[in-house]
C-alpha cells in the first residue's frame, strides 16, 4: 500500500524539472480527463498514455510492478466480477482507468520532492488565508498523512505478529484493541514531537 | 540558563489530582547535565517542562530569561528536544526531506535548504542516504537522524529523554557520542548510569521529586542505594 504513495527518486527529466505547483495541476487535469471520458476505447488509450508518462519519467519496471501488485490483485477481482455483471467493455474501462490514475500519482510522488509539494500546497492556499486557513498546517498535515501510512502498516504487522505469537490471531480483539491504542499512541507522541521541532507555532 | 522557579505539575486523574512534579526550584548553567531516576519518578515530566511541552500548574520554568508558559514558540527555537522513539519524531518520507522540514523554519529559500539538509546529513554520515526511506534506517541511524533534524536548526540547548534505551551497544556509543560533542547545552535524560560520568552534574528523581543534585558519582551512588532501599 505504501508504495502506491512512492518515494521520491532524484532525476533528470523534465518531469523532474517541472516545479510541483503546475505538476499537481496536471495530475488534477489528468484525474477529470480519466473520469470524464466513457468506453473501454478511452480506458485503453489513458493507460497507455500514463504507461509512456511513466516511461518518460524513467519508473524502474519492477519496482512499479511491486508497488502495484496490490491494485492488480484488486483490479483483477473487480474486472472479473465486472465482466460476469456487465460486460468486459465496462472491466476494460474501470480497470484502465483506475490504473492510469494510479501511475500518473505513482510518477508525481517518485519525481517531486515532498518538501516541493509542501511549499506548492502552501502558495495555493495563501489566497485562502484571509478565510482562516493555515497554508503551513494543511501542508505539514498532508505530510503526516503520508508519514502515517508506513508506520500504520508497522504497526498492524507487529501486531499481528504479537496476537499470533500468543496463539490469539484469530481473535479480532487481539488484533484491533492493541492496533488501535499504538496507533493513538503513536499520533500522541507525534504530535509531541512536531510540537517539540516548533512545527505548528507558526 | 535554564531556571525552574517552584515549578510544580499536578494532573486529574479519574482517582483526584495526582503531582507530578512537586515544587521545584533549579538554575541549570552547567554545559552537561544528566537526569536519573526509575519509571514513573518525574524525569521525563521535568526535561519536558525545557521545551514547553508540559507546561507547569504552578510556578515558572525559564530558558535564557524566557518564560516557556509565555513564549514558548521562541522557547522551543532556542530548545531542541530528542525523544526516545525517532519514529515518532521522523515525520517525513527520506532522510533529507526530514532534516529539509526541519529547516522551513529557518531558511525560506528551498535550495539552501537542502544544501543546508545535505551538509548536516553529512556531520553524522548518513549523506550516502540522503534519498532513503526513513524506515529502511537502523534504530541508530534514526535515532541520529531524529538528533541532526534537531541541530540542524542550532538551537542553544538539546534535551534528550532517554536517547539511547532502543539502542544497541554500538549506536548508544554513536549516538552518546554525538549528544556529549555538541556545542549545544545538553540536558540528558537516561537509565545509562555508565554515560553520567561524560556530565558535569546529575539530578535524581524520585517520587515527583529531585532528591539529589550534584557530581556524578555520588548521584549514582545515591540513585543505586535508592533502588536497594
Amino acid at each position: 500500500m505504501t508504495g502506491l504513495i512512492g518515494i521520491y527518486r532524484p532525476g533528470t527529466t523534465l518531469l523532474h524539472r517541472l516545479p510541483a505547483g503546475p505538476k499537481l495541476g496536471l495530475v488534477a487535469l489528468w484525474s477529470v480527463v480519466v473520469v470524464g471520458t466513457k468506453g473501454w476505447r478511452a480506458g485503453l488509450i489513458c493507460l497507455g498514455v500514463a504507461l509512456v508518462i511513466a516511461a518518460w519519467a524513467r519508473l524502474d519496471a519492477r519496482r512499479t510492478l511491486r508497488s502495484l501488485r496490490g491494485l492488480l490483485i484488486m483490479l483483477a477481482i473487480v474486472s472479473a466480477f465486472q465482466v460476469w455483471q456487465r460486460g468486459w467493455e465496462i472491466a476494460v474501462s474501470v480497470s484502465g482507468d483506475l490504473l492510469a490514475l494510479f501511475l500518473i500519482g505513482l510518477v508525481f510522488t517518485t519525481t517531486t520532492p515532498v518538501d516541493g509539494v509542501l511549499t506548492a500546497i502552501e502558495r495555493g492556499l495563501r489566497p485562502l488565508r484571509p478565510l482562516g486557513v493555515q497554508p503551513e498546517r494543511v501542508a505539514l498535515a498532508f505530510s503526516l498523512m503520508l508519514a502515517a501510512l508506513p508506520n500504520l502498516i508497522g504497526i498492524a504487522g507487529e501486531t499481528r505478529a504479537a496476537a499470533k505469537a500468543r496463539g490469539l490471531e484469530r481473535d479480532p480483539r487481539a488484533l484491533l484493541t492493541p492496533f488501535a491504542i499504538r496507533a493513538v499512541s503513536h499520533a500522541l507522541e507525534t504530535g509531541d514531537a512536531l510540537h517539540a521541532r516548533g512545527l505548528g507555532d507558526g | 540558563m535554564i531556571e525552574f522557579r517552584d515549578a510544580t505539575v499536578v494532573v486529574d486523574t479519574p482517582d483526584g489530582a495526582l503531582t507530578v512534579l512537586e515544587p521545584t526550584s533549579l538554575t541549570l548553567t552547567e554545559q552537561r547535565i544528566g537526569i536519573i531516576g526509575a519509571n514513573g519518578s518525574g524525569k521525563s515530566t521535568l526535561a519536558r517542562m525545557i521545551n514547553g511541552l508540559v507546561e507547569p500548574t504552578s510556578g515558572h520554568v525559564l530558558v535564557d530569561g524566557r518564560d516557556v508558559a509565555e513564549d514558548g514558540p521562541e522557547v522551543r527555537r532556542r530548545v531542541g528536544f530528542v525523544f526516545t522513539q525517532p519514529d515518532s519524531q521522523l515525520v517525513m518520507p527520506t532522510v533529507v526531506e526530514d532534516i529539509v522540514l526541519s529547516l522551513r523554519r529557518v531558511e525560506k529559500d528551498k535550495k539552501a535548504r537542502k544544501a543546508r539538509a545535505l551538509e548536516v546529513l553529512d556531520t553524522i554520515g548518513l549523506a550516502d542516504k540522503a534519498d532513503v526511506t526513513v524506515h529502511a534506517l537502523s534504530g541508530g541511524q534514526k535515532q541520529l537522524l531524529a538528533l541532526a533534524g534537531v541541530l540542524a536548526t542550532e538551537p542553544d540547548v538539546v534535551v534528550a529523554d532517554e536517547p539511547t534505551t532502543l539502542l544497541d551497544l554500538r549506536n548508544t556509543i554513536a549516538v552518546a557520542d554525538r549528544l556529549f560533542s555538541m556545542r549545544q547545552q545538553l540536558v540528558f535524560v537516561s537509565h545509562d548510569l555508565g554515560l553520567m560520568d561524560r556530565c558535569e552534574r546529575v539530578l535524581v528523581v524520585d517520587a515527583a521529586r529531585v532528591v539529589f543534585d550534584g557530581d556524578p558519582d555520588e548521584a549514582v551512588e545515591h540513585y543505586r542505594g535508592l533502588v536497594r532501599s
